[in-house]
């Protein structure tokens, strides 16, 4: 066995390990999704069937193959740096939930009471 | 023939010879609309003032004397990812339920540039994820050759609406399959360009390294017509290609396929494909060859890992663009009683907000991008993505265009899918190898599935900017079946 062959053998491995529904519950956490118990216990079975069907990109023997984060080459894109029309603040505002003196009104953000 | 059987290059002429008005060829769409929607509810918003409105405009124009294009007073129907401030854009989402947004997304702005009258906008799979239309929070649309079928997805709306003859023309949003395949399950032409070659601008995100806009017609030549309409370089979108259009009307019109080489993939066929699906794949092939096409097997071995590899890409880069759904800017808030602070809000409206699907992708992608995971999966698939690229461009040195069938089924019962993401997954593993490499392709009828009667597409691959190699073949192997067939394959379908 090769050395890379090895180290997908581990990934492998590792990643036989099923997704827990503690983990799910984290991951919808950082997520900001407040899910219920019974969408906890759905997901939980769904993701782990399908995290291992894609799993299987680990099988593929890439070690020296760079990554595509982008299917073309790509360059930053610049534009000259003047004054252009935009929105009003009246037309950037209309959809919000709340809105106060010509800002966005939300709810707290900070730890303390309000 | 009524108006809303006619092409859109038909209308089109008519209109601007003054034969017809584009308030009457507006209206009649909207009379077909209002006769078949309440069983097949492709659209999400019709609003008949604004659509004559842009009718009555057009005439203006012409009245006027004003220098008409090819597509000026053809009604379409516009996919509901797509901004636009006269009409509302919910993306298939509570979360943005009743949204208008301030500005026009590029494709919409091109549009009405065009003359198009937009009819209203068209349902989808909640953010463009999906493959039936089933994941829409407002309901699923039905197939119009089969009402207890899905139309495919996500852009099934778009498709539904063109094959049940309520517009000529539609937009779709191409990610993973959107377009392609539910234009394979309706009969129709859908077309996903070079990535890049169409704007992304003012459309809702969903995996920004993916998303390409494209046309539906009933035809090939008219999906190039709205194709050149909307596409071609956009300074508002920073992955926007800055080079020439490839010609695409004008190889939709030649669809001259003698000497072409044409390599079929090895690896999209046999098991899990289904029998009536691959005979008429082997007769696009036989046919061909018979117009003098030079066809030989083309093996592109990483194409059997697009699947799982998308799978991690497109859930990680949703996760991060769905983060703006924060209730604070637009869209929906829930739970803001003056207790809360603002993150419980957040997620209590991202709870509410999101159905079943957008949930688990966030979850999926925000796993995959996780600290110790990433290399083994994110990292991995973009590894596996390279690869992909790497077979197309083997095989374009051998080859100037590459061929499978678009979808490995028919159309299915809608329910059968809906609650098993895998199965749902696989109605997508022959169109999404081109997104990953972000080449060019099309989607176009080839017959009907002999256990089933319902319509089969052909895919055609071409290189990153060879958009006019797509056509040039869809419209040589549309002219060769009507004529076996005498007429296109919707003659075919059912009436509504």
């Amino acid at each position: 066995m090769t050395v890379s062959n090895c180290h997908s053998m581990k990934r492998v491995q590792r990643l036989m390990s099923a997704i827990t529904r503690d983990e799910v519950a984290h991951l919808a956490r950082l997520s900001r999704l407040a899910l219920a118990d019974e969408e906890l216990d759905h997901f939980a079975a769904q993701l782990d069937q399908i995290i291992g069907a894609v799993a299987r990109v680990a099988e593929v023997a890439a070690d020296d193959i760079p990554p595509s984060s982008h299917a073309l080459p790509l360059t930053n894109v610049y534009r000259p740096d003047e004054v252009r029309p935009c929105l009003t603040p009246a037309e950037a505002l209309a959809a919000a939930p709340a809105v106060e003196d010509a800002r966005f009104r939300v709810p707290r953000i900070l730890g303390e009471e309000a | 023939m009524s108006l809303v059987r006619k092409s859109a290059a038909e209308l089109g002429a008519l209109v601007a010879s003054g034969d017809v008005s584009a308030v009457e060829v507006a209206q009649a769409h909207l009379d077909r609309i209002a006769a078949v929607e309440p069983r097949v509810n492709a659209f999400l918003h019709v609003d008949a003032e604004t659509t004559l409105a842009q009718a009555r405009a057009v005439d203006a124009r012409r009245a006027a004397g004003d220098d008409l294009g090819p597509l000026a007073g053809v009604p379409i129907a516009h996919k509901d990812v797509f901004t636009t401030t006269d009409m509302p854009t919910t993306a298939g989402s509570k979360i943005l339920e009743g949204y208008r947004p301030p500005y026009d997304a590029t494709v919409t702005r091109r549009l009405r540039e065009a003359g198009l009258v937009i009819l209203g906008k068209t349902n989808l799979d909640e953010f463009a994820m999906g493959s039936s239309t089933e994941n829409s929070a407002f309901g699923p649309t039905r197939n119009p050759w089969d009402l207890s079928r899905v139309p495919g997805g996500s852009s099934g709306g778009s498709s539904a609406a063109v094959a049940a003859y309520e517009a000529p023309l539609s937009t779709g949003t191409d990610t993973g399959g959107s377009i392609r395949q539910p234009a394979a399950v309706t009969g129709i032409v859908g077309m996903k360009p070079t990535y890049g070659g169409s704007s992304r601008y003012g459309l809702i995100a969903f995996a920004s390294s993916l998303d390409t806009p494209g046309p539906f017609a009933r035809n090939v030549l008219d999906a190039a017509l709205l194709h050149e309409a909307f596409s071609g370089h956009d300074a508002m979108d920073a992955t926007s290609i800055d080079a020439p259009a490839p010609s695409v009307v004008e190889a939709a019109r030649q669809g001259e396929v003698a000497g072409l080489r044409v390599g079929v993939v090895r690896e999209f066929g046999g098991e899990g494909y289904q029998p009536g699906v691959l005979a008429r794949f082997h007769e696009s092939v036989e046919l061909l060859e018979s117009l003098g096409a030079k066809v030989v097997e083309v093996s592109c071995p990483s194409f059997t890992t697009a699947l799982p590899a998308y799978y991690l890409i497109a859930p990680s880069e949703a996760s991060s663009n769905l983060a703006r759904f924060d209730a604070m800017r637009y869209g929906l808030r829930v739970g803001d009683d003056g207790t809360r602070s603002a993150e419980e809000v957040m997620a209590l409206t991202r709870a509410a907000g999101f159905g079943p699907e957008v949930k688990r992708r966030i979850i999926l992608g925000t796993y995959a991008l996780s600290s110790g995971y990433y290399d083994a999966y994110y990292g991995q698939a973009q590894k596996v993505r390279t690869l992909i690229a790497r077979d197309f461009e083997a095989a374009f040195h051998q080859v100037d265009v590459l061929i499978s069938p678009t979808t490995p089924t028919t159309a299915f019962p809608i329910g059968e899918r809906a609650d098993d993401p895998m199965a749902m997954y696989l109605a997508d593993l022959c169109t999404i190898p081109a997104n990953l490499a972000g080449n060019a392709a099309i989607s176009v009828p080839c017959g009907l599935a002999d256990e089933d009667g319902l319509p089969v597409g052909l895919q055609i691959m071409a290189p990153v900017l060879g958009d006019d190699r797509c056509y040039r073949v869809a419209a040589a192997v549309e002219r060769a079946l009507e004529d076996r067939w005498g007429g296109g394959l919707l003659s075919k379908a059912p009436g509504l």
